[in-house]
């Protein structure tokens, strides 16, 4: 007759170092208790599936906080309720890993209720193990989500009553109602023949997790007589007794045999690679000459203003492309929040000889004006002696200020005659340029490479900008 | 490499990955989601993983995990989601983990608004969460910082075992400035204390857990000496115009650009001043400040919060030199003239 050698799992520490007290060979658990139950049928599992070197073993908060003293696997100590959570990101991190979340009621049912459901619904490929014991052990027994009602709790004096706690929280059957998941199961530890069945539902579920298949949750019906104040032996009628017929047993979820297993493939570019794909790498080194600016239109402060759609962003962003090729120093801000809002839009960009200092544009020296509301709202705004430039084909107001230099551009009407109303933003940055000279034509043509996404739209933006030069050069004082 | 035109947030998101982080855990809000965003669209290309969490309680759970496996993570959120995260900071903190946090400040308390406050900083800069720790923390003012800070944090992150912020606001990362991007880096270190699912690294444990009160002691005195080395080498402050200075401005983030402008338009009324600004929060420029408070007949520490930072300047100075205050709150940025007008009305009386 062949013999079973019974000795402890390899997955188990020798000696218990990291427990602090002067036992090394026991467990911190109290008689009775399931945790060394479970322990023992996943320590089991983890060695025949060899797999406890990649191990990593997600302990809680609650009684099993210390399950880290006794598996001999890598061991991450979570906060209150976050085991799925922080089991995620080390997954994530490395799939090939075998991630364990190990939870009591308080802890998945309760402070975690959000991090296991969120968990179970996007399918992580972990394992979970709730130790579902109707009470909070660690505390010194108050109410855990899953106490049953009647039962006394040292936070429920006068038992557990619906109209004031509501009822006991039914984890596997939630779960299971997910699509995510590939295995639920309810099992409990009231005597050999349920053992052997969570044995089994504890094996099943590791092993998911070692094909790949996804997110396997057990739910096992665990003894706490500490918290329960009976002995250990009625503890396990207590299951019997109040637990199952709360918590009915059985495999609420298994699509094992229906799923693809998950495959990862790791993708580690070189540098190229990385700069191509982060978009850094510019298609071209070119810069462009600075050009003879008259003094008064140095170092611009400008502000854009206009309706929503009508590019006065996009607008901005050219000048400060522009300003850049030619190396100035710019800057670019939108105006946002609630700002933004009722179809308004507006950007201050700054192009300078010099470092940018504050970047908002309070009172510019070029107000480019593509509305009324914008002119009206802005037009006291100017320094004395700048520049306003708006929009005429669709403004039916001058404005009034005498000390500054004033462009009427018709951009809307140029920018119709071309057969686009949408590059009238175009046609006024041409004519801002042609006005004052601030930057070349070429700069312009190169800067729509980086402010016009779609190709196709390239060319009529470039006539678009010559139209506006041209305009702009005729009306230089 | 030629320079390229970008927002503040997106060029967080191209440093990260420069850096060599390959993960990134976010849960939206305005005005940090663009991180989120970009995060999204450019984590999978290199590699990485992107994942919206279900919380910002998840998020900084998921970079416990994730850092917890010796590779370089992050998250970014604002004000109200920071509140939420800190519960994760302290155990990030205590467990002695490596990540990147980013806070694009708004404005607060409660749901507050989206514009850009500085109020974080006593929650970011002093802790934040329960227990006795402190983080890095890095202010950038340009969208060029923000790349480049978001990368010395990973190196500092990785060098001293710590969580480490940046922490920002809405201007700096809506902005767009040229950028000149750094090299990727092209290997991190595997390190002795986490866990890389395998036999070598399987006895490590991750935790903030110290049963024995003295055990706990020693843990938070190992803790302290941390943070005085980070004191002795990670100080980051960038002074302007300082050298023949009567007077001296002190902001971060978006004020200091302000003040840069107001004291070049000071000086060419003939005014002497100058300007500090504080780069690394924490570590604060303590010496720089007290040294450069000496020389000046008085300062003028300017903050888009209640006075947070003010006090830190007031330790740094020992009282020793009048220091005076301006603030707005709320979300409003005060133009270059108004800190011109403050700076007549109270240094130059």
């Amino acid at each position: 007759m062949a013999t079973k050698i019974l000795k402890k799992p390899e997955t188990f520490y020798e000696r218990y170092e990291r427990n602090p007290s002067a036992d090394k060979k026991m467990p911190h658990y109290c008689p009775g208790c399931g945790h060394g139950n479970v322990h023992k049928m996943m320590a089991e599992a983890l060695e025949d599936f060899e797999v406890d070197d990649r191990t990593i073993l997600i302990s809680p908060v609650g009684c099993s906080v210390f399950a880290y003293y006794y598996f001999d696997t890598g061991n991450i100590q979570a906060a209150h309720g976050r085991a799925p959570a922080v089991a995620t990101g080390i997954k994530r991190a490395h799939p090939e890993s075998i991630v364990i979340s190990y939870q009591g009621d308080g802890d998945l049912a309760a402070i975690g209720t959000a991090e296991i459901l969120h968990a179970a619904n996007r399918g992580e490929n972990i394992t979970v193990f709730f130790v579902n014991n109707a009470i909070y052990g660690m505390t010194g027994g108050q109410m855990a989500p899953t106490t049953i009602v009647g039962q006394k709790t040292t936070t429920t004096p006068y038992g557990r009553q619906p109209s004031n706690e509501g009822y006991p929280v039914k984890v596997a059957e939630l779960i299971s109602q997910l699509d995510a998941p590939v295995y639920v199961e309810r099992v409990s530890l009231m005597d050999n023949k349920h053992r052997a069945k969570a044995r089994q539902a504890i094996r099943k579920a590791i092993k998911n997790q070692v094909d790949n298949l996804g997110f396997s949750l057990v739910e096992i019906l665990s003894p706490c007589p500490s918290g329960w104040k009976l002995d250990p032996v009625d503890s396990l009628k207590w299951i019997e007794e109040y637990m199952i017929p709360n918590f009915p047993l059985g495999v609420y979820r298994d699509k094992t045999k229906e799923v693809q297993p998950y495959s990862f493939t790791r993708f580690e570019p070189d540098e190229e690679e990385i700069k191509k794909q982060l978009g850094i790498t510019r298609e071209t080194e070119k810069t462009f000459p600075k050009q003879e600016v008259p003094q008064r239109y140095q170092n611009p402060e400008i502000k854009v203003a206009g309706f929503g759609g009508q590019g006065i962003l996009l607008l901005g962003a050219a000048i400060a492309q522009a300003g850049m090729l030619e190396n100035y120093h710019v800057s670019w801000l939108p105006s946002y929040g609630p700002e933004m809002r009722g179809g308004t839009a507006n950007c201050h960009v700054q192009v300078r000889e010099t470092e940018v200092g504050a970047p908002m544009v309070s009172n510019p020296t070029v107000l480019i004006a593509m509305n009324r509301p914008s002119l009206e709202k802005f037009e006291n705004d100017v320094q004395q002696g700048g520049i306003i430039m708006y929009d005429n084909s669709l403004i039916d107001v001058d404005p009034g200020r005498k000390d500054v230099e004033i462009l009427p551009v018709p951009a809307t009407k140029m920018a119709d005659e071309l057969g686009n109303t949408r590059i009238a933003n175009m046609i006024a940055l041409g004519a801002l340029m042609g006005y004052t000279g601030l930057m070349s034509r070429e700069t312009l043509y190169e800067s729509l490479h980086a402010a016009i996404k779609r190709k196709r739209f390239l060319e009529i933006n470039r006539k678009a900008i010559d139209k506006g030069y041209e305009f702009g050069q005729s009306k230089r004082v | 490499m030629a320079k390229l035109l970008m927002k503040g947030n997106d060029a967080i998101v191209r440093g990260a990955l420069l850096a060599g982080c390959r993960l990134y855990f976010g849960y939206p809000i305005t005005p940090a989601s663009e991180i989120a965003e970009g995060a999204a669209a450019y984590f999978p290309k290199v590699g990485g993983t992107f994942l919206q969490a279900e919380s910002e309680v998840a998020a900084i759970n998921m970079l416990y995990g994730a850092a917890s496996g010796g590779v370089r993570a992050m998250t970014a959120s604002s004000s109200p989601g920071i509140s939420l995260k800190m519960e994760g900071v302290s155990y990030a903190a205590g467990a002695e983990l490596p990540c990147v946090i980013v806070n694009i400040m708004r404005g607060g308390p409660g749901l507050g608004n989206i514009a850009p406050e500085q109020a974080d900083y006593n929650q970011v800069v002093k802790g934040g969460g329960h227990g006795n720790y402190k983080l890095p923390v890095l202010a950038p003012n340009s969208v060029q910082e923000m790349c480049n800070l978001t990368m010395k944090a990973f190196d500092i992150a990785d060098k001293y075992r710590t969580p480490v912020f940046i922490l920002a606001d809405g201007y700096i990362g809506q902005m767009m400035e040229p950028v000149e991007f750094p090299e990727p880096v092209m290997h991190i270190d595997r390190k002795d204390w986490a866990l890389y699912a395998d036999a070598e690294s399987k006895h490590n444990l991750i935790s903030s857990i110290f049963l024995d009160p003295e055990e706990l002691e020693e843990h938070n005195r190992k803790l302290q000496k941390k943070y005085a080395l980070i004191e002795q080498n990670e100080i980051r402050f960038e002074t302007f115009m300082c050298d023949d200075a009567e007077h001296l401005l002190i902001g971060y983030g978006i004020v200091s650009r302000i003040l840069k402008t107001a004291v070049e338009k000071l000086r060419s009324e003939g005014v002497k001043i100058g300007m500090i600004r504080p780069v690394s929060l924490f570590p604060f420029p303590k010496a720089i400040i007290a040294e450069l408070a000496g020389k000046v007949k008085n300062i003028l520490v300017v903050e888009l919060s209640n006075g947070q930072m003010v006090d830190d300047v007031r330790l740094a100075t020992e009282f020793k030199t009048p220091i005076h205050f301006f603030n707005r709150m709320g979300g409003v940025v005060p133009a270059t003239e108004e800190i011109i007008e403050q700076v007549k009305l109270q240094l130059l009386r």
